[in-house]
């Protein structure tokens, strides 16, 4: 049987006006063969996960800088899990503080990379954690 | 349930794993897309063609919005290039359609083109099938819009636009031999740009300059915004004009016959082509073939015969 193909979306929720490290790492993910939703800025938790349905996607990466990351990111499993998808990954980056991990990842989040984290250990990291499904 | 029935019964998620299902090329989708197959036919369909950048993007969202406010459900299906060298893509038309990705009404979905060359993914013709039998009104495809060979959309869509943009004037006179023959409607966007009139004049007079038997559909050139919305009502009804047509010249059943010709062929090619390779797999055909090729003791055509011959028990030399 052929191989699946990861899809993935990448989006940036929130208020704040750049979207250079999501366009970044959209490319690395490009570069290591998966296929890549790019939605932009400005993304609504409803669009997003509205969005990661419709392209049944096997992930979900979100860039957030503007220090929101509290409510956003778990809005986004919460109504992931309210619409049945919550086999859909999500994980985080951008600016976030390191004392708030470990309560993003009890409130859903598979994983958060802080400042510095090079794109190669993030797509090391899908290869190892996010499995297209079956 | 199956998730053909979940998508009758009007499933989203449903809906998008069966287009993975099919983008993927599993055996489950064939036997789901059986099951839905005598449910659709039932949606009208407008291809977007152009180059990169034209502002189709921009169009189709202009275009959903006009079709949803006449309480129509919208579905969308943008396609973007995979790259050869990595296998991998970046799928970014949705960038542009955010403003809809909340509403019931409308189902988008990204596809890379995995290798296919026509401006379409291999996959585009049952993706729509789909969202025909989740019950969209219109689909609405937008192609990759990179090559002068996009000619595929024309077999697959009811109704289709090619976008251009001003100051394609020069570059009209150089593509004008692919991109004249395969639009029912002409869209000069960026209108608020220079040189918006010349290009729609200079479209305008090179579509006239064939010779359309009396009766045919004559194609007409609209000036858009898709920005900022304007002079989309006009698009919106020389679709509908085109689609009026359509019906009442009967030409809607060559349409149909065509591209069910189409389809029906890719179907038997990706199959009798599947079919070969498992069945040189099963019968250890390949290295046998290569040791053969590796001292002339056998050429490729004839191995590709006889394959043919054992495996349909078909002679291909008897025709
Ligand atoms: N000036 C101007 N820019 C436009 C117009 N329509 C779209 N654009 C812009 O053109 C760029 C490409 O648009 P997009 O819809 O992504 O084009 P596509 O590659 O053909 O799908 C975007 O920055 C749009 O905002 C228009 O009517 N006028
Ligand atoms: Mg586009």
């Amino acid at each position: 049987m052929s191989e699946r193909t990861l899809r993935i979306l990448v989006g940036k929720p929130g208020l704040d006006g750049h979207d250079r490290g999501a366009k970044i790492i959209a490319r690395a993910f490009r570069d290591a063969g998966f296929e890549v939703i790019y939605t932009g800025l400005h993304q609504t938790p409803e669009q997003i996960v509205s969005a990661a349905i419709q392209e049944d996607v096997d992930c979900v990466g979100l860039s957030i800088l503007s220090g929101a990351h509290n409510t956003l990111l778990p809005r986004v499993c919460q109504l992931l899990g309210e619409k049945g998808a919550d086999d859909i990954k999500v994980f985080g980056g951008g600016v976030i503080p390191e004392d708030d991990i470990a309560g993003l990842k009890s409130a859903g989040i598979s994983e958060v990379f802080t400042p510095g984290t090079s794109t190669e250990d993030i797509v090391k990291w899908i290869g190892t954690n996010i499995r297209p499904r079956a | 349930m199956s998730l053909s029935e979940k998508v009758l019964t009007g499933d989203v998620r449903a809906a998008a794993r069966l287009m993975r299902d099919i983008d993927d090329n599993r055996p489950s989708a064939v036997t789901e897309l059986k099951q839905i197959y005598a449910r659709t036919g039932n949606a009208y369909i407008i291809g977007i063609t152009g180059p990169p950048g034209a502002g189709k993007s921009t169009l189709v969202d202009q275009l959903t919005a006009s079709f949803r406010k006449q309480g129509k459900k919208v579905g969308v299906v943008a396609i973007d290039p995979t790259s050869p060298f990595t296998g991998g893509a970046i799928l970014g038309d949705r960038i542009r359609m955010n403003r809809h990705a909340t509403d019931d009404g409308v189902f988008i979905r990204s596809l890379a083109t995995r290798g296919a060359l026509g401006g379409l993914s291999r996959s585009t013709s049952d993706v729509a099938l789909v969202l025909d039998a989740l019950g969209m009104d219109i689909i609405i495809i937008e192609t990759v819009g990179v090559g002068q060979d996009e000619v595929d959309i024309v077999k697959a869509a009811h109704t289709t636009c090619v976008v251009m943009v001003p100051g394609m004037g020069d570059d009209i006179q150089a593509i004008k031999a692919g991109i004249l023959e395969i639009g029912d409607v002409f869209v000069v966007n960026k209108a608020d740009r220079e040189g918006a009139d010349r290009t729609a004049r200079e479209l305008a007079a090179m579509l006239e300059m064939r010779d359309t038997p009396q009766g045919d559909w004559q194609p007409q050139v609209f000036k858009t915004e898709a920005q900022r919305g304007t002079g989309i009502d006009e698009l919106v009804g020389e679709i509908l004009t085109h689609r009026d047509h359509l019906f009442s010249s009967g030409l809607i059943e060559t349409f149909l016959r065509e591209r069910n010709e189409r389809h029906f062929v890719d179907i038997l090619r990706d199959s009798l082509y599947k079919h070969a390779m498992a069945f040189m797999d099963r019968t250890a055909t390949l290295p046998r073939v290569l040791d053969g090729m590796a001292d002339s003791s056998i050429d490729p055509y004839s191995a590709a015969e006889e394959v043919i011959a054992e495996m349909l028990g078909y002679d291909p030399q008897s025709v």
